[in-house]
């Protein structure tokens, strides 16, 4: 026994040697230099071609994964070395997700400006072949059929959610809570396949309604509203609600007075976040309210033009100046992402400003 | 007042009072609720209603179906849907542990909030955007990779020649989907994380764990019911989505499970987008029909996610 133990110390972690602090950061920063300095040669040999910035990270990144295992693994050991490794992977994955986001914003941002123009915010497509025009009848498509959608699923979401909370027992509640689930998970396409398909019933077949998109993105936003006011309204304390009711406040002015004023910022950021979940949906509004090159402020007329099927049409029937389309599709998706980002931002900005005040 | 007086006296039962508010209220709250129950039943039976035509028309008289039956058209569909949400979730699930396990258990407590939000910008990106970004700078980026791959590992079948000129193949598609659900699979995998109960972790730690078999012993086992759910629900988006793979898909059509050639099977959703402006007579009712059958397919995959978490449910707290 004691021979074997001899013959094979164990490694401890106060005898063993240990990486210091600043370690890891110089050997990744080494092996980003060596990557560089990799890609750089590549570059020189290949000539006109831009230096590759992902594949750089990419490989540096490799690099540093087998640099700082092979070095802890002879300095502290394998346990160790395989927690290093673990750390430089799990690293990575984040980096990793970072590279789309960051691309995705540069080019958006890039692309878009070209054409970010005031013609763009005042002219629509009518008449227009090639250059020029503009997305205003799809940003007042846009704002028209999502508006529309939130005044119909805002009193269903929110009325619903009350019942759930405060009213809803036994299989009733839990059968709304089961389908509330299973709408969430509709796609969206489907939405506007039902849209279409009740009008198509009513009106005949063929028929596009701006009323028709805003279904649809009703459909697609009740459960998220229903789901954020739930969990707003469960948050309420309930001494609250037995306070009122020792006072012999009736049940649904503790409601409207002492429930939802508690509960209002949370409810309000929920449905800001519902609306910016829509307003960026692109398929039901194709099935449902088609697509137009003319501005068209009537819900229950005609087609209806929308900023995500605008960036959508320009891309993927794009004219005889193929470029102005693109220019005017990335300027829409410019447009489409900064009215998401502020709805976003308003959002939290909400929530945090009107949150309760916590523990007097 | 004795107690004595107070039991032996007993007072009649006071009921309520029934003010009009309160059935006003409560009716309405409920006709909302029931509303919702409506709502499905009515999108369900608008779809069955319109998609009968589709399977009981003689396949002749549909110009979309050209000579098929509805069933042999709509399989490649079904096969590309299930085949690029299968590859995309291949691809985000280890990179949605990994970044929750950065989230919650390795990145500065401070920055982690911060770090959070920045993933879920990409929640909030819309599916066109994706679209538009997939189609221009992905595919032509990821192109010469392709190519390469076909010539060094052209002998594996799933890389087998000839490769996409243009790079816009089931594989790039597949990626821009696995971006679209990586926030959905981090934020609930994180958040499962978080409620690790934190006695295991220094448990862990204390018996001498380094960080990542306390992560191992203590929070993936925690954690996996968690992980699988919301897999489930990032696949039921994957299944579901359609812009992104309309724009950046070149879809062919037929079964082909090579992944960087230009004949790539299409998806349900994509197929619907594409075809249905178009559309006229028969054919919408086939599209809708095709449409029925992603609901159908998502419903199934959503509830076994639900019926997961629901289970958790159970046992949670300190096991």
């Amino acid at each position: 026994m004691s021979q074997t133990l001899t013959a094979a110390p164990v490694a401890n972690a106060y005898s063993s040697g240990r990486l210091g602090r600043p370690v890891p950061w110089i050997v990744l920063a080494a092996s980003l230099v060596l990557a560089a300095v990799v890609f750089g040669l590549l570059q020189a040999s290949d000539g006109a071609k831009d230096f590759n910035i992902v594949g750089t990270i990419l490989v540096g990144m490799i690099i540093y994964g087998v640099a700082i295992y092979v070095i802890s693994l002879l300095v502290e050991g394998g346990r160790r070395a395989k927690d290093r490794l673990v750390t430089a992977l799990v690293s990575a994955a984040f980096a990793l997700a970072l590279l789309p986001l960051i691309s995705l914003l540069f080019t958006v941002v890039t692309n878009g400006t070209g054409r970010f123009d005031l013609e763009f915010f005042t002219f629509s497509m009518r008449n227009i072949v090639g250059e020029g025009g503009g997305g205003i009848h799809a940003i007042i498509g846009t704002v028209l059929m999502t508006l529309t959608a939130a005044v119909i699923s805002v009193p269903i979401g929110l009325l619903t959610s009350i019942y759930l909370v405060e009213y809803g027992r036994g299989p009733l509640s839990r059968a709304i809570t089961f389908f509330v689930d299973v709408m969430t998970g509709i796609p969206s396409i489907v939405a506007g396949l039902f849209a279409y398909a009740v009008f198509a019933l009513i009106f005949g077949p063929g028929v596009r309604l701006g009323i028709a998109g805003a279904i649809s993105l009703a459909v697609l936003m009740i459960p998220v509203v229903v789901r954020s006011s739930e969990d707003m309204l469960k948050l309420v304390p309930n001494e609250l609600r037995e306070a009122a009711f020792a006072l012999g406040v009736p049940k649904w002015l503790t409601i409207l007075k002492v429930v939802l004023p508690t509960s209002i910022a949370g409810i309000t950021t929920g449905v800001m976040l519902a609306i910016a979940r829509v307003i960026g949906e692109t398929a039901p509004l194709l099935v449902a309210a088609g697509f137009t090159n003319n501005l068209n402020y009537n819900l229950f007329e005609g087609r209806m033009q929308s900023l995500p099927v605008f960036v959508y049409n320009s891309y993927i029937s794009q004219g005889t100046d193929a470029q102005a389309y693109l220019d005017r599709a990335w300027a829409g998706a410019l447009t489409l992402i900064l009215i998401v980002m502020l709805l976003n931002l308003l959002a939290r900005v909400v929530a945090r400003i009107f949150a309760p005040k916590a523990g007097r | 007042m004795t107690p004595s007086t107070a039991s032996s006296v007993r007072e009649p039962r006071v009921k309520a009072k029934q003010r009009p508010g309160d059935r006003i209220f409560a009716g309405s709250t409920l006709t909302a609720g029931t509303l919702i129950l409506a709502m499905l039943a009515a999108v369900a039976a608008f779809l069955v209603i319109q998609s009968i035509p589709a399977v009981t028309t003689d396949p002749g008289e549909i110009p979309i179906l050209a000579g098929e039956t509805f069933w042999s058209y709509v399989a490649p569909l079904v096969f590309g849907t299930l085949w690029s949400a299968a590859l995309a979730l291949l691809m985000a699930i280890p990179v949605s542990i990994g970044i929750a396990l950065f989230i919650s258990h390795y990145a500065p407590r401070r920055l982690a909030q911060g770090l959070g939000y920045v993933i879920d910008l990409l929640a909030a990106v819309p599916s066109v955007v994706f679209g538009l970004w997939g189609a221009n700078v992905l595919a032509p980026a990821v192109q010469p990779f392709y190519s390469w791959l076909t010539e060094t590992m052209g002998w594996f079948p799933l890389f087998a020649p000839p490769a996409s000129g243009t790079g816009r193949t089931i594989l790039t598609a597949s990626i821009v989907l696995a971006v679209m659900v990586l926030p959905i699979i981090t934020a609930l995998s994180r958040e499962v994380f978080l409620q690790t109960p934190v006695l295991h972790e220094e448990a862990a730690l204390a018996l001498g764990a380094t960080k990542w078999e306390m992560i191992r012993t203590a929070v993936l086992p925690f954690g996996r019911p968690g992980i699988v759910s919301a897999s489930m629900l990032g696949l039921g988006r994957a299944l579901g989505e359609t812009m992104a793979v309309a724009m950046v898909l070149s879809a062919s059509g037929g079964i082909n499970f090579a992944l960087l050639t230009s004949s790539n099977p299409g998806t349900i959703a994509a197929n619907i987008a594409l075809s249905f402006p178009e559309a006229f007579g028969t054919n919408v009712n086939v599209l809708i029909a095709t449409g029925l059958l992603l609901f159908a397919i998502t419903l199934v995959v959503n509830s076994i996610a639900r019926w997961i978490i629901a289970r958790r449910k159970e046992f949670s707290g300190a096991n």
